[in-house]
Order: structure tokens, then C-alpha cells, then sequence
């Protein structure tokens, strides 16, 4: 049998990530100081791990409804208006595996062939393949630093056609570290509000903001809200990633839609997860904000460095990642990176593994300790000296 | 900035990491590297720093070294209460930390030695002698998990990848 002939046509042909040769590289070197992982660091505050454990000891190894453990919903719902000023009922939370079946679920219950879906870039790798399993059309939509990356009204307006269906938003960003602040939101809600498409908004990096302020949740704006779908979760505010849990956040039937679906292809999120994200969200604010105060040391460091180093980086003021441009070097994000682990051992991401418009610019995580921050700056600097000779 | 909150954030940092550089307490605190350096000389001066150690886990090395912990009792003196027997106990190099404390006994004494009879000889020869000492109770140290914050024993490397997006 041609296996080839007989696989899905959509997924055959998605484009396999063109860096995967530069991460078997990173993977098969030793003495790596790597800045390229997109997780934190810091293993998942104890009393956290306790409740999981606990949950264990008593049993608690079953399947649970399908929408989430109801008490989950009620400190989702009563977490999201503590933090983000969110109003929604527990029927508005559908509990999934991560963040990221949340973004799948809601791909596939709006989506149909012939739908465009306005994807911003450089974002995260998942939106566009599950878009196009979905069935969509996907229009890419650029951000610039210009405008430090954020997406502007007259650039929405101009990716938008009659058949646009979907906005995918996402900040703060994955892989810049830009912050879409409430002005900036309001104005993209005016457009949203006049053409009446579906917003996801992925705000799983919603606690980490740094300077002052706060994350601004596109499900608060009132006459847009029915048509927003807010996906957070506990992989980045928690530090559990590994515990494969998130949520999303909508209307009603929207919500239903998706538990259908969640329903039949997961039946439910982990169970042990389950329990301890009631424990993160009812005594978990401390360990956000020390995490915080944590990555916000590094990041003004890390900037701080990577200017001294002549690389220009506009200020990311959310999630964990830097964003410097390194087109001064005279090489490609992708030249950039494999040089720069070959010859000093220090692994980033190239930008462009986030979309085209990512190149000239690599991506530097700071979810890594100041040891191995210093020890990367310092290699880069004799990196930089080297190349421009 | 307020200078008092400040020097705040800057001894937390530098408890937390003796080894960060000034530059990166510029770029952490937003202030010059000058700035930082006189702050810290300053500081130093008044004794609001005492001192940098490095931490060591003894155990893995060819070293031998005991470390004891002991249980002070002290009968106060009048007008010094219990600050001359602490000098008198701290003034012996073996003896790495005294505290003052509430509760069943008064002092608690840590003290390193070469071998276990050493550290015996010194509380009996040394401590249990001194006039106003009532009873000491020695504890061995048999194994050093975590010290000022910092686990010993950190978990085997786990298996990460290098690059995850
Ligand atoms: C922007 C963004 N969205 C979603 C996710 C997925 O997170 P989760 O672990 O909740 O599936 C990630 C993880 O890196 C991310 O960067």
C-alpha cells in the first residue's frame, strides 16, 4: 500500500519545521548553553505538585466530567475576574490539554472549507497547522517592530475579505515579547465589532507582564465579547507544563460546541492536573509573583546585555523571550543560529521558525538562569566580535 | 527610586546571588553600575553586609569534615545577659555559627571538626567548662540537604531538550 496515496492530503503536505536540522544539531552537542526552550525553568511550585500527590494517595485515578472538575470551573471563573476582570459563569470554561487543545478545539468548531483565518506573525508554530486541519484558508497577517509587533487597526483591516472568519491574537507573544495594551485593543475591537468575525485571543502568557501593567483581556470588551474565545492555562503562569492543562473561555454554545468535541477526541483533561490547578488558583498568586519578579531580573539583564552587544531589541515587556534583530550581522536568523551554536555553543531560535516575517531576528528565552543568561552573553560577545572582525 | 526600598531589592539580590555583577544590578535595579558599586561600598561599611561565602558541599570531596550542632544551656549574667558567654563560645575558630534563642535551651552552637572525637573533645573541654555553660546536648550532622535556600542534593539532570517552542 502507497501510505503516501492514503494519508490526509492536509497533513502530508504541512511543512515540517524547516529548523528541525538546527535542533537535532542543538540536541547532539554537548555544553550547550541553551536560551531556546519556551517553558519556564522553574519546577512547579510545591505546594502545587502536594495537592497532585495528595489527589493520588486518595484515589482520585477516574476519568472526571467532561467539561473539567466543577470546582476547577468555579476558580477558573472566579480567577479570571480576580486577575483579568473576566466575567463568565462556569458554562462559559471548557477544561482541556493545555492551551493547546483548547486552540485546536476552537479551530475546529468554527471552521469550515472556504473560511480565511487572519494569523498574525511571527507568532507561535501551532495556529497555522491547525487552521489549515480545520480546513481554512490562512492570511497572514505581519507585525512589525516598528510598531512593536503589535497588530495595527488599518493592518487588520487591510487582511480582512468577506471570507474572514477567524482573528487568531496572541498576546503577550510568543516568540516577541510584545504586549497588546488596552488602547491598542480597543482599537483592533472597533474593527472586530464592525466585521463581526470570531476572535481566539491566546492569553497564556496573561501573568507574565512586566512594568506595570497588567494584561488587557480582549473577553472584556462587552459588545465584542460573544465572539471572543480567551484560551489561557497553567503552563506558563504555574510553571506546569508538564501537567498538560488549560482552558478556554466563551459564549455559552461556543463552549458546549467545543466540549462536544473535547468530549469524544479526550473525553477529559488529566485528572491529577485537574486537582492541583484548584490548589494553583486558590493559593497560587505568591508564586506567580515571584516567578515574575524572577524572569523580570533576567529580562532587564538580558536586554541591557544584548544592547551592550549592538544588537538592537525593542523592549519586550511580556512572556519570556527577547526578540533582538540580528539583520547587522550580515547573516540569516537561520545562519545566525547555526553558527552561533556551532562556534560558541549557545542555542536561540531562529525567527523565522515563527513565520517569515520573523527573519532577521532570533528568538532568546530568558526562562533560564542568570548563570547561563551570563554565560550566553558572554559567548555571543565573542560571537559578535568574531563576525565583524 | 526611594533609596531605602532600593538598598532593598539590592541585598535580596545579593542574598539570593553573592556573584552578580554590578552591571547586572545596574540593569536589575535600573540604576548605573557607579551607583550600584558605591551603594554596596557603603554598605559594607556599615556592616549591613557582613561578609560572601561560597556554599560547599563537603561531602564531595576528599575532605573530612563534621559538623555538630549543639544545644546550649547558659546561665545569664548580670548586666551582659547571655552576649558575653556567646563571646566566649564564638571567639573559638571551630565554632562557625552561635544563636541566641527562645525556648528549652538558650544557645545553639554549630561547630565544625575533623572527626567526630575532635568535636567531642572540644564541647567537653572547651564549652561544658565555661563557668556560666549548664548542659550542652551535641547533635551530629549526618547528611546536609538544603543550606541558606540552596539544595544539596539537586535531582539528576533530567532529560531536556535543547530547544522546545
Ligand atoms: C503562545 C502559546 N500558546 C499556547 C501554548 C501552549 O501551551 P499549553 O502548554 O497550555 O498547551 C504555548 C506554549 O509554548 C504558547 O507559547
Amino acid at each position: 500500500m502507497n501510505l503516501k496515496q492514503n494519508i490526509n492530503p492536509v497533513i502530508r503536505d504541512l511543512k515540517p519545521s524547516g529548523i528541525r536540522k538546527f535542533f537535532d544539531l542543538a540536541n547532539s552537542m554537548d555544553n550547550v548553553v541553551s536560551l531556546s526552550i519556551g517553558e519556564p525553568d522553574f519546577a512547579t511550585p510545591w505546594h502545587i505538585r502536594d495537592v497532585g500527590i495528595y489527589s493520588l494517595e486518595k484515589s482520585r485515578t477516574h476519568y472526571l466530567s467532561n467539561s473539567g472538575l466543577p470546582e476547577l470551573r468555579e476558580e477558573i471563573v472566579k480567577y479570571a475576574a480576580r486577575r483579568f476582570g473576566l466575567t463568565y459563569a462556569p458554562e462559559n470554561v471548557l477544561v482541556t490539554v493545555g492551551g493547546s487543545e483548547a486552540i485546536d478545539l476552537a479551530c475546529r468548531v468554527l471552521l469550515t472549507p472556504g473560511d480565511e483565518v487572519i494569523v498574525p506573525e511571527p507568532s507561535f508554530v501551532c495556529y497555522e497547522p491547525l487552521c489549515r486541519m480545520a480546513g481554512a484558508k490562512v492570511v497572514r497577517l505581519r507585525t512589525r517592530a516598528e510598531d512593536e509587533f503589535r497588530v495595527t487597526p488599518e493592518a487588520l483591516e487591510a487582511a480582512i475579505t468577506p471570507k474572514t472568519k477567524l482573528l487568531i491574537l496572541s498576546y503577550p507573544n510568543n516568540p516577541t515579547g510584545a504586549i497588546l495594551p488596552k488602547e491598542n485593543a480597543m482599537a483592533l475591537a472597533a474593527v472586530i465589532r464592525r466585521h463581526g468575525f470570531f476572535v481566539l485571543s491566546d492569553e497564556i502568557y496573561a501573568e507574565l507582564t512586566y512594568g506595570g501593567e497588567r494584561h488587557f483581556s480582549l473577553g472584556t470588551v462587552e459588545d465584542i465579547r460573544e465572539r471572543v474565545l480567551v484560551v489561557n492555562g497553567f503552563s506558563k503562569a504555574y510553571a506546569m507544563t508538564g501537567w498538560r492543562l488549560g482552558y478556554v473561555m466563551g459564549d455559552a454554545y461556543l463552549i458546549k460546541m467545543m466540549t462536544k468535541l473535547h468530549q469524544f477526541g479526550i473525553m477529559s483533561a488529566p485528572t491529577t492536573s485537574q486537582y492541583a490547578a484548584c490548589e494553583a488558583l486558590r493559593e497560587g498568586d505568591d508564586d506567580i509573583a515571584s516567578m515574575r519578579e524572577e524572569y523580570d531580573d533576567r529580562r532587564r539583564i538580558i536586554v541591557d546585555g544584548l544592547r551592550t552587544l549592538g544588537l538592537g531589541c525593542f523592549e519586550p515587556t511580556g512572556a519570556f523571550y527577547v526578540f533582538p534583530e540580528i539583520v547587522s550581522t550580515g547573516l540569516s536568523s537561520e545562519e545566525f543560529c547555526e553558527k552561533l551554536l556551532r562556534e560558541e555553543r549557545v542555542a536561540v531560535v531562529p525567527g523565522n521558525a515563527f513565520g517569515e516575517s520573523g527573519e532577521g531576528f532570533v528568538r532568546i528565552s530568558y526562562a533560564a538562569s542568570l548563570e547561563n543568561i551570563s554565560k550566553a552573553l558572554e559567548r555571543m560577545e565573542d560571537f559578535l566580535k568574531k563576525i565583524r572582525g | 527610586m526611594n533609596k531605602v526600598e532600593n538598598n532593598e531589592k539590592l541585598l535580596k539580590q545579593l542574598e539570593k546571588n553573592g556573584r552578580i555583577t554590578g552591571e547586572q544590578l545596574a540593569s536589575v535595579l535600573g540604576e548605573s553600575a557607579e551607583e550600584i558599586r558605591d551603594t554596596i561600598a557603603e554598605l559594607e561599611r556599615d556592616k549591613v553586609i557582613v561578609g560572601y561565602n561560597a556554599l560547599i558541599d563537603w561531602d564531595k570531596t576528599d575532605r573530612e569534615l563534621v559538623t555538630a550542632l549543639i544545644e546550649v544551656k547558659v546561665t545569664p549574667q548580670r548586666g551582659d545577659g547571655f552576649d558575653r558567654v556567646a563571646a566566649r563560645i564564638y571567639q573559638y575558630p571551630e565554632v562557625t555559627s552561635v544563636y541566641l534563642l527562645s525556648g528549652g535551651f538558650d544557645l545553639v552552637v554549630m561547630i565544625e571538626g575533623k572527626t567526630l572525637k575532635e568535636v567531642a573533645h572540644f564541647v567537653s573541654s572547651k564549652l561544658a567548662t565555661i563557668d556560666a555553660v549548664t548542659g550542652t546536648a551535641t547533635h551530629f550532622v549526618l547528611k546536609k540537604y538544603k543550606d541558606k535556600g540552596v539544595l544539596f542534593e539537586e535531582d539528576p539532570e533530567e532529560d531536556r531538550r535543547i530547544v522546545v517552542i
